[in-house]
């Protein structure tokens, strides 16, 4: 049974319906019970969000808080999945990577292919990102790009609460390191969830709408962006095909590629910078393969080469709007 | 204390002391000629730190190591046959030469990998302890790591995390005097790693590397508080190593002399092999007949290496997810 429900609280039943079925899916992060060792409750807080809130009291002694020592328990986590668990460590704000990535991308990224393909490590990190908080230049980056650079990770980005509650199911299940990115502005949105547990399975893009005139490519919160796009210029008579690709590595190039081959115009939406980035990735890739079927050169609309700021007046130019993106289509719409 | 070794105990030490000592021995000739690629770093001399810990071990307990980590795997049960083919960078090798010396690893027998970044074995291995613990079993999980990464953050944290998760951890610090060219008389702030102990909430314990019976009690008694639930221990094994940092280093920032000093006077094994003949425990046959027995099979190794195939071409894109 379908009924809405928030993209937080399909993150929240995800971790709960997985926690019940396999005793071996533990949950640990700053915070994730929220009050361990303190006067108070046990569980007072249930992550910084309330995402894992409710887990602890369900789940004994599988919900676990952990000291600020992002190094040192991300890098438990991995060690335990070596051992015969499926941690999912929570890193709070994607940007603490800094203090961590080691043992992300030099360890459980690696582990496979460096031990000769004996090795497994089915760990999950979850974290938050995205920009819209006033959160400033440490607590709002958009790092999905740099995480799907290293073989050995997987990346996943959901725009949805259904597609939230599926990938997650399908990130604990993996066999692989999962990164596993919320977008902080996308918590509160509703959506249709089932109740019964599914998954949503990886680098398969989802096609949000379809339609002829123009392909635009849109991750995380910027599909959101892309569809209200697209609900004005269809008043401007352009239809917009919008293709989410949930996971970034693997990504699903097949549909980006077959889209554009149709559409002939692409307009990649990036939360994060320009250089590197998934729009330059999307945008390198169908220069290669579909240069042929392009009818105008390919537009990328992203995040400028500049931290994000504080100050709301200048946050507001930092993250894409729809405005921009409606810009990017009629430039490629009207191309001659 | 730890009940005393049987005539089985022994001579596993010895063979197992012997067996990585040769391994050493002979990947420092080989390198020389230029026939073994890329980066190695040697255990010899260190013997009875890997052994004396590593004979406390069931095959479900971890070790994490380090760049210098084929003592380790050895006493840790990996094939040293299949090492020997991985240094050489070949297909047969325990990692299918995808890995090499740096990153030689067997989770089969509980070995979580040498490790190519200094101090990146910490917080792995409270998560293999912090496994253990949750499904109820005693096992336990040895962090191997060198002076250097006494200094590392990672390390820190891991301490701090085994002991507020109370994890069955043993911290063994083998401090063999240099990180790399830099001595730990200069890089280490305190006199010993065992005093950072404190800091940490959990015991430290200083030990005499060269004394393998040293090392065997004092990690058997380490490893029988992790079991019976009461926690991490600091054990700092004082040691030296008798090759360079890296094959190649020439090692101007020792004494001249110094390791020949060492050999001559505080060597693991000779001074095992002179203590359990002159107590009547092992004679000098048995210590013998585990000499040839050793460098016939390390000699043997080489051969099979040498012949052993290259990774394919279609081996370069395998091995990265399970399933992608």
């Amino acid at each position: 049974m379908a009924r809405k429900i928030t993209y937080q609280q399909a993150i929240n039943e995800a971790l709960d319906q997985e926690m019940s079925r396999d005793p071996s899916v533990i949950v640990m992060g700053e915070d994730v019970a929220g009050g361990a060792g303190a006067p108070g409750d046990d569980d007072a807080w249930g992550g910084v969000l309330g995402v894992t809130k409710g887990l602890y009291a369900k789940h004994p002694g599988r919900v676990l808080d952990t000291p600020i020592s992002e190094s040192g328990y991300v890098g438990a986590a991995v060690g335990a999945a070596c051992n015969g668990l499926r941690p999912v460590a929570e890193l709070m704000f994607i940007d603490f990577m800094g203090v961590c990535f080691d043992q992300i991308f030099n360890q459980a990224a690696k582990f496979r292919y460096m031990f000769g393909g004996k090795a497994k490590t089915p760990v999950v990190i979850r974290a938050m990102y995205g920009a819209g908080f006033r959160a400033a230049a440490q607590h709002s980056q958009c790092l999905y790009n740099i995480f799907t650079h290293i073989p050995g990770l997987k990346v996943v980005i959901p725009s949805n609460p259904y597609d939230a509650k599926g990938l997650l199911i399908q990130s604990i299940r993996d066999n692989d390191p999962v990164i596993f990115l919320e977008h902080k502005a996308l918590y509160t949105m509703e959506g249709d969830v089932p109740e019964e547990s599914y998954v949503v399975p990886f680098g398969e893009a989802a096609v949000v709408q379809e339609g002829d005139d123009v392909t635009i490519v849109a991750m995380g919160r910027m599909v959101n962006y892309a569809k209200d796009a697209a609900a004005s210029l269809r008043k401007r008579g352009i239809q917009c095909e919008i293709i989410d690709p949930r996971t970034t590595s693997p990504l699903d190039t097949d549909t980006i590629l077959e889209s554009v081959e149709r559409t002939g115009r692409l307009v990649v939406v990036d939360e994060s910078h320009p250089r590197c980035s998934m729009a330059s990735d999307i945008s390198g890739f169908i220069a290669q393969e579909a240069f042929g079927a392009l009818k105008a050169p390919i537009q990328m609309v992203t995040a400028p080469h500049v931290p994000v700021p504080f100050a709301a007046s200048l946050e507001e130019l930092y993250i894409p709007s729809p405005a921009r993106i409606e810009e990017a289509v009629m430039k490629v719409k009207e191309y001659r | 204390m730890s009940s005393p070794l049987t005539r089985e105990g022994l001579l596993q030490a010895y063979r197992t002391m012997r067996t990585i000592r040769d391994f050493e021995e002979r990947v420092h000739v080989d390198f020389a000629t230029g026939e073994i690629p890329g980066f190695v770093h040697l255990y010899a001399g260190e013997e009875a730190s890997a052994t004396g810990i590593c004979m406390h071990l069931n095959r479900d307990d971890y070790i994490a190591s380090t760049h210098r980590g084929h003592g380790h795997c050895i006493a840790k049960g990996v094939d040293p046959v299949g090492m020997m083919a991985e240094i050489w960078g070949k297909r047969t090798g325990t990692c299918k030469g995808k890995g090499g010396s740096m990153h030689i690893a067997d989770l089969e027998v509980g070995m979580l990998g040498a490790n190519g970044i200094v101090g990146g074995g910490g917080p792995l291995i409270c998560g293999t302890a912090l496994a253990s613990k949750l499904r109820g079993t005693n096992n336990v999980g040895i962090c191997f790591f060198g002076d250097g990464a006494s200094n590392q953050g990672t390390i820190f944290e891991a301490m701090n995390l085994a002991t507020v998760w109370k994890l069955p951890v043993i911290f063994v610090a083998e401090n063999n005097g240099y990180a790399e060219a830099t001595s730990s008389n200069f890089s280490v702030a305190v006199e010993n790693i065992a005093d950072r102990a404190g800091a940490f909430g959990m015991p430290g314990v200083i030990v005499d590397g060269f004394d393998f019976f040293a090392v065997h009690e004092a990690a058997g008694e380490a490893i029988r508080r992790a079991r019976e639930g009461h926690g991490p221990t600091l054990l700092e094994v004082k040691l030296s190593r008798y090759y360079g940092h890296f094959e190649g280093d020439q090692q101007t920032y020792r004494a001249p002399g110094e390791v020949q000093k060492l050999r001559d006077t505080k060597d693991c094994l000779m001074q095992f092999a002179k203590r359990v003949t002159s107590r009547g425990e092992l004679s000098m046959a048995d210590i013998e007949a585990i000499d040839r027995e050793v460098k016939t099979m390390i000699d043997d190794s080489v051969v099979q290496a040498k012949a052993a195939p290259l990774p394919l071409p279609e081996d370069l894109m395998t091995d990265v997810y399970v399933s992608y």
